[in-house]
């Protein structure tokens, strides 16, 4: 066990699976000699080698495709979109290509798409997206979405071990910021299986990504406040998200609030809600709440993306409002 | 301007032997050609039963360009062709009966029911099964060739387009791409003249599609796509070149579509005469007026042939009828991989 930010947990798990696994191999924009322009494949080109560490043109189209056409050849291609932001450009090779080939001619395509996602650094309207509620209505898509250090290295391994095409949001606000205990070595973590983040009795707090820790400091400040006890469920992965987990969280506190930071209509939030309010409404005390970023494109200005994220002070608001009704 | 080389025709049995065709090989090219299209006239006729859901294509026209490519390649060579290349999976190998199953959405169709038409490929026969959005297969072959690029296989991919195809984006990005790694790829154009009812005056504006090879950095080359034997020189040119590590090129193969788009359309708007035109330049008569000029094939071969092939597709027809449709209860299936499906000899 090592102390690793989220980033260099990230790189670990990578790295761990290309010396385990010679099929493994990276493509992307600037990935090899620049390692990555958050730096997360730094020295990969020097210890893999060109032919594993694949410097790409700008072609999301055919950086995904590729991966396709590789991995129906044997091998568990990575690719990395620059930003997240840039997989819509890559749009039809997911969704049409990679996600229905098994369905339709039972040919897996174990591809992994990494994609470096969300705000809160002026990135604007196209640096700044959460965009897995696109993929998440996709069936034959994974989506992995980790929030610590230990689960980015798990799930990368995870991800890349799949037999399915895996989208793995890797949040950049938490790729310095976050540090934790990382396990040395085999680690792979479980899709599926959400992580109880924080333990509580009164309230539940669902959600994944950067917004776990917005949804621990509010909860830190309602326990202070009048010690309201707010339990955090982590999904860790949406395709396939742990509904049993969400679902005995409910049956314990009887109050929920749903928090992503991807933008509210048909965001993974309303999924969640729908479910809770379809086998869960018995062990309702309060409508189950939803707290996201509004409907509009990310903003630039900072005053403005910070009133577009969701903001510890807004979930506080929330988690005191629900737990007085 | 034009850039792109136009092929030679070929001539004479000379010509042909030294691309490595012997009177065998070049008799299953026949076969292959009338199997490809004896298939697509019998599905007509099964749609118009109504035995067939949905729509159904044909390739009449194509027989000589698809099955001259896929003679070209090798066994352990790989393409994912489109809905006009009938001829490139029954080259390859798929069994016809398995194509009638999949017309009709049967349990034994390719694609077990879950897709219809040519949206099929064996995987254990080379072949990657094509989805609508063309070409969004040629990037798919790309990564193909990048994998065998990284595992220094002899092996080479081809990806298939078409005269619309080639105006989306997917078959900039594959062939630079391509062109950048030097990647063992072929890349072929069925230009039939038609994407739906839009003729190639209105699909693209440079002389032929294959100049825009120049652009990327190989060689493209126009080819008589009703030329079997021409077809399946380039393509063995061009994909011995990529084996040996001359990167990619691009041939377009030029010919008529004889029908509509899908059945449903006449075709009312491909001009009459241009028609009549092209129907003597048909691949099958062409090649088979040529086997017999070259003394390859008489009329009792010819006959022998006919009658084989006829049986080979009567039966497939039987069978085919035979297989179940798909079990409602089967749904969801394989909506998702299991990992015990990675623990093959392919992805080992």
């Amino acid at each position: 066990m090592a102390v690793k930010t989220y980033l260099q947990a990230i790189s670990d798990g990578l790295r761990d699976e290309m010396r385990r696994d010679g099929r493994v191999f990276l493509i992307g924009e600037d990935v090899g000699v620049y390692g990555g322009a958050f730096k997360v494949t730094q020295g990969f080109q020097a210890e893999f080698g060109e032919d594993r560490v694949i410097d790409s043109p700008l072609s999301e189209t055919a950086i995904v495709g590729a991966c396709t056409g590789a991995a129906l050849m044997g091998m568990r291609p990575v690719c990395e979109m620059q930003f997240s932001d840039f997989v819509s450009c890559a749009f039809d090779q997911l969704v049409t290509v990679a996600a229905k080939q098994h369905y339709r001619v039972g040919t897996p395509v174990p591809i992994v798409v990494r994609l470096p996602s969300g705000g809160g650094f002026s990135g604007g309207p196209f640096h700044s997206q959460n965009p897995e509620g696109f993929f998440a209505h996709c069936p034959g898509l994974k989506i992995a979405v980790p929030a610590t250090p230990a689960d980015a290295k798990g799930l990368m391994v995870q991800s890349i071990r799949d037999p399915n095409p895996v989208l793995f949001f890797e949040h950049k606000h938490l790729y310095r910021r976050i540090k934790g205990d990382v396990p040395d070595g085999e680690h792979a973590v479980e899709f599926g299986k959400a992580r109880v983040h924080r333990e509580g009795s009164d309230l539940s707090v669902i959600t994944y990504g950067a917004m776990v820790y917005t949804a621990e400091e509010a909860a830190d400040r309602a326990a202070e406040n009048d010690g309201t006890s707010v339990e955090i469920i982590d999904l860790r992965t949406l395709t396939p998200w742990d509904k049993e987990a969400v679902l005995g969280s409910v049956a314990k506190t009887g109050k929920v609030l749903v928090l992503h930071e991807d933008t509210h209509t048909s965001g993974f939030g309303a999924e969640i809600a729908a479910t809770i309010a379809q086998e869960a409404f018995e062990n309702l005390d309060a409508p189950v709440v939803r707290i996201t970023s509004p409907d509009s494109p990310v903003p630039f200005a900072p005053s403005l993306e910070k009133a577009f994220l969701p903001q510890v002070d807004d979930v506080a608001a929330a988690i005191e409002e629900l737990s007085a009704y | 301007m034009a850039v792109a080389r136009e092929a030679v025709p070929v001539e004479s049995a000379e010509d042909i032997r030294q691309a490595d065709l012997d009177r065998e090989d070049l008799l299953q090219i026949y076969r292959n050609m009338l199997v490809t299209r004896g298939i697509e006239e019998r599905g007509h006729i099964l749609y118009r039963q109504g035995k067939i859901p949905g729509s159904f294509y044909t390739g009449r026209g194509n027989e000589g360009a698809a099955v001259g490519v896929a003679t070209a390649m090798r066994a352990d060579d790989v393409g994912a062709p489109i809905q006009r290349d009938m001829g490139v999976h029954i080259t390859r190998g798929t069994e016809p009966w398995r194509i009638f199953a999949q017309y009709m959405g049967r349990a034994d169709g390719l694609a077990r029911g879950r897709d219809g038409n040519v949206h099929m490929a064996d995987i254990r026969l080379g072949l990657i099964a094509m989805v609508s959005h063309l070409p969004a297969m040629m990037p798919v072959a790309v990564g193909a060739a990048l994998s065998f690029k990284i595992r220094k296989q002899p092996r080479v991919a081809l990806g298939w387009s078409g005269d619309g195809a080639m105006q989306r984006g997917d078959a900039h990005e594959a062939m630079n791409l391509a062109a950048v790694h030097q990647l063992p790829v072929v890349f072929i154009i069925d230009n039939n003249q038609y994407a739906y009812s839009t003729p190639g005056r209105l699909e693209y504006a440079c002389e032929h599609l294959a100049d825009r090879a120049a652009a990327y950095g190989f060689e493209g080359v126009v080819v008589d796509g009703c030329d079997v034997l021409t077809v399946y020189r380039e393509a063995h040119a061009a994909i011995e070149k990529a084996r040996a590590g001359g990167g990619p090129t691009l041939l377009e193969l030029v010919t008529l579509r004889m029908e509509g788009h899908a059945v449903h359309d006449d075709a009312f708007y491909v001009p009459r005469e241009m028609l009549e035109q092209w129907t003597r330049r048909d691949p099958i008569e062409r090649y088979r007026r040529w086997l017999k000029e070259q003394g390859l094939l008489d009329e009792p071969a010819d006959d022998e042939i006919s009658v084989e092939v006829k049986k080979l597709l009567n039966d497939a027809m039987k069978r085919a009828e035979d297989s179940p449709l798909p079990d409602p209860s089967e749904l969801l299936d394989g909506v998702y991989a299991d990992p015990e499906e990675l623990d093959t000899p392919h992805h080992r």
